[in-house]
């Protein structure tokens, strides 16, 4: 049987005098938890977990990134405040606004094949999300972490700092944004389609002001047009309907009633 | 900067070979091989540098069937990925279904009936044939035997394609398993009919290895080639049939037991050299297995219900928290990582796609093969590019 | 012997290439457009609206427009604008009815979670799989009057599943009347004529007939 997770972070913060590992409980019914290892000693720490006989975790199974984006966190304290006319002192709710800073992840599931246990997550933290983004990468350790890792890097933008071949491995190389963040605003690239809706609609809408009305009554009938169709017909007075975008006619109420 | 020696560096680093202007060997050859090649198994891309008819460096080139998968699956609620999974490895909806239901049960801590659980293992067994019945097939279409032997393979895989579509609606993108059980349940009709297929796979298995095994032109083309040695594979993180062709004995069905697969009584096929036979090898051997897994579990199947009565279909929100779960695909482990914030979307959902972990050692099993070698390694790895590109 | 297993497979071939003369395991193929497979019950494609009234679809749809569909429809392919008004259904029983039901059939992925998430039974799988056209907008985006198929078709295609559902809807339709029955019991004073809206009239074989709400 594997030794817990607190056995081998202590392990490895005796090991290793100085250096960084926090446990990172899951609160969920999974209850996988995981070990932050600090940057700067990171490698070393994941060759111990490699090759220390009673771990001997040989195999990286999943490397992935996460985004934590800074999260405004608003706290609330109750504090009690002296009343100056010298009655009892009030208690008084005070909210405090805390920005917590955002960073990125890398998670490693690390299993061992020769001992057939695991798995043991690792995770690496970023310092922000923007210039502090390079971490020590894994793949010297674990091969597997090399296509892996790329695409952390290509999607989420994480630097990997001695990993051999560090380009981009979905998108193509000119590509300049990395997709998987949170805050990744999609290329304003709208293909026309017959019923827009929701996010859609917006884009939609920004492409083709024209038919971003109601049909005239002459075009009743004709249900959808193209989008060239429909610029023409706007000539006639037209009506603005609830969906905006749509050239439809909108039914009378009675129909399909005898 | 962190001073780690790689135990298994990569062959050629990205860095590019310098030519060789020897008048011996002549200059070296830069071939794109790709994306629109008939022996890529899809839209994949390999850069091979030759010399001569051996290759001297090859970097496989991703992405041109990338559609960002994960985002996807931020962006919908978790019963919607559901039939995207379906999507990802075309051939083996049901254990991609599988997988993903495991890994959001671990999340939200929901049992699965017994019922359910043995049909699970039943599609599952029988994606395992299909799959491997396919990879056969194609393999050996790479090896030259154009037609003939794949033809007979895809003639197998089209009865359990049946059975999928008679149970499920679809044939290959079934979206059947749910979080908590399936979704429709077995009639004893469709069971029937599992089982003549069973009981018939076998003696196809006999007349398929007469015809290819012993195969002297297959074996000439196979054995010997794009060897992959157990410390390699394991530290690349090679899983499936082609690390158990290795000789490393690693198969989920053993070590996590999901499911019921511990009531099951079946051996693990175990290779000697990780060469392109062996890996051929192991997959007829994991095929054969697979029937004794059927034989029992379809006798076996209990009564009861498919779905956990407290299990929900909308409005499903698990706890915060996070989940990795994992299963064993026919093409190597296949796992799902999610997280969850409360809402009814993942907060995080990542595919940990086997075949391109899988691809790590293709520079590695190639080098200093021919390029017509380079071919059926890669049909040996048994990729699938919507998985592998997402 | 160097060849031996060359001629092994040889034989191997012979015997199918034989077989597929007189063993149907053996040839597995059919004449598409001539011969055709049968389909199995459960086979799906693209959805319809389930309509109680072959003769009026559009006043005898299942379907509320309550839009749950639309929200669950992980390729976003279905288009719902609900009426401002009530009309009777089926059953005479006032209800908020679907004035546009779109489905881009371009879009959606036969993925069947619009039938799961449906609480009225009120859309359906079909199994019409030769749709091939050559206009990719108009004629894939199919609207109510062309998604309407009547519960007969329903039958017809998935003859088990369907009776499974018509006993449903059957028993819920008499629970909810046996409520109406017993919370209009205690007060008989009120309502010498049934309202529309509680205690609905009856005879399902005479659906919308005459049903048109008051203006």
């Amino acid at each position: 049987m594997m030794e817990t997770l607190e056995q081998v972070r202590d392990r490895l913060l005796a090991r290793f005098p100085g250096g960084e590992v926090t446990l990172i409980a899951n609160p969920g019914p999974a209850a996988q938890h995981s070990l932050a290892l600090g940057l700067n000693q990171a490698a070393a720490m994941a060759l111990f977990l490699r090759d220390d006989p009673d771990l001997r975790l040989d195999y990286c199974s999943n490397v992935t990134g996460v985004d934590w984006p800074e999260k405004e966190i608003v706290e609330s304290t109750k504090v009690t405040v002296p009343d100056p006319a010298g009655g009892p002192a009030k208690v008084v709710e005070q909210k405090t606004k805390r920005i917590q800073p955002g960073y990125l992840e890398v998670v490693y599931h690390l299993y061992s094949m020769a001992l057939k246990h695991g798995p043991v997550i690792v995770r690496l933290r970023t310092g922000n999300r923007h210039d502090q983004v390079t971490v020590p990468s894994f793949t010297p350790v674990w091969r597997s972490c090399e296509f892996q890792e790329r695409e952390v890097f290509d999607l989420f933008g994480v630097k990997f700092s001695d990993h051999p071949d560090l380009r981009r491995i979905l998108m193509w190389d000119e590509f300049t944004a990395h997709p998987m963040r949170k805050d990744y605003v999609e290329p304003d690239d709208y293909e026309w389609e017959p019923t827009p809706h929701g996010t859609v609609l917006e884009k939609a809408k920004a492409h083709y002001p024209a038919t971003a009305v109601a049909a005239p009554t002459a075009a009743v009938g004709a249900a959808h047009h193209t989008p060239a169709a429909a610029a023409v017909t706007t000539a006639a007075p037209v009506v603005r309907s609830d969906t905006g975008l749509e050239t439809r006619a909108t039914p009378a109420p009675k129909e399909g009633t005898p | 900067m962190s001073g780690v020696e790689p135990m298994f560096p990569s062959p050629s680093s990205g860095a590019h070979v310098n030519a060789v202007h020897d008048p011996f060997h002549g200059d070296l050859l830069e071939v794109s091989m790709g994306p629109h090649h008939p022996s890529t198994h899809g839209v994949f891309r390999m850069m091979v540098t030759l010399d001569g008819e051996t290759i001297v460096k090859l970097k496989p080139v991703f992405g041109y069937l990338h559609r960002n998968h994960e985002k996807l699956g931020e962006n919908t609620s978790y019963l919607g990925s559901m039939p995207y999974t379906d999507r990802l490895d075309y051939l083996n909806s049901m254990t991609n279904n599988w997988a993903y239901a495991l890994a959001v049960e671990k999340l939200a801590g929901q049992p699965v009936p017994e019922r359910a659980e043995y049909l699970r293992v039943i599609l599952a067994e029988l994606t395992r044939l299909l799959n491997h019945v396919c990879l056969a097939g194609f393999l050996l279409q790479d090896t030259g035997a154009s037609g003939t032997p794949l033809m007979y393979a895809f003639r197998e895989r089209e009865k359990i394609l049946d059975l999928f579509e008679s149970l499920s609606g679809s044939r290959m993108m079934c979206n059947y398993q749910r979080f908590g059980g399936c979704r429709v349940d077995a009639s004893p009709e469709w069971l029937a009919g599992a089982q003549t297929i069973t009981n018939n796979f076998g003696r196809f298995l006999d007349e398929y290895e007469e015809l290819i095994t012993g195969n002297e032109i297959m074996m000439a083309r196979t054995q010997g080639v794009g060897a992959l040695t157990p410390e390699l594979a394991i530290s690349a993180g090679i899983t499936g049939p082609m690390l158990r062709a290795t000789g490393v004995n690693y198969d989920l069905r053993k070590v996590d037991a999901y499911g019921v697969y511990s009531r099951f009584d079946f051996r693990v096929p175990l290779g000697d050299h990780g060469d392109t036979y062996d890996r051929y090898m192991i997959r007829i051997l994991e095929m054969r297995e697979s029937i004794k897994i059927l034989q029992q579990a379809l006798p076996a199947l209990p009564a009861g219900p498919i779905m956990d009565p407290k299990a929900k279909i909308r409005g499903f929100r698990p706890k915060a928290g996070e989940a990795y779960g994992r299963i064993e695909g026919p093409k190597g482990e296949i796992g799902f990582y999610l997280i969850s914030d409360g809402s009814p979307n993942p907060y995080r959902y990542r595919v940990r796609p086997p075949s391109l972990v899988n691809l790590t050692v293709l520079e590695d099993m190639c080098l200093g093969q021919t390029i017509a070698d380079a071919v059926i390694i890669l049909g040996s790895v048994d990729i699938v590019l919507g998985e592998v590109d997402r | 012997m160097l060849g031996s297993g060359l001629l092994q497979g040889l034989k191997v071939t012979a015997k199918n290439l034989v077989g597929s003369f007189h063993d149907p395991e053996r040839l597995t193929t059919l004449e598409y457009p001539e011969q055709k497979a049968k389909l199995p019950e459960n086979y799906r494609n693209f959805p319809f609206l389930v309509s109680e009234n072959a003769t009026d679809p559009m006043g005898t749809l299942r379907c509320v427009g309550c839009q749950i569909c639309e929200k669950e429809c992980p390729p976003q392919c279905i288009y719902i604008e609900k009426s401002k008004d009530k009309k009777p259904d089926a059953t005479g029983k006032m209800q908020v009815y679907p004035v546009v039901f779109d489905i881009d059939t371009s879009v959606c992925m036969s993925c069947q979670i619009c039938v799961e998430v449906c609480p009225f039974e009120a859309i359906k799988m079909d199994q019409v799989f030769e749709i091939a056209t050559k206009d990719r907008f108009t004629a894939l985006l199919l609207d109510r009057n062309q998604l309407a198929k009547p519960n007969s078709y329903y039958h017809e295609i998935h003859p088990t599943e369907a009776a499974e559902v018509d006993a449903r809807l059957l028993a819920e339709r008499k629970a909810a009347e046996e409520k109406a029955k017993a919370a209009a019991t205690p007060k008989p004073a009120v309502a010498p004529t049934p309202s529309p809206t509680a205690t609905a009239p009856k005879p399902p074989e005479a659906p919308a007939a005459g049903g048109t709400p008051a203006p």
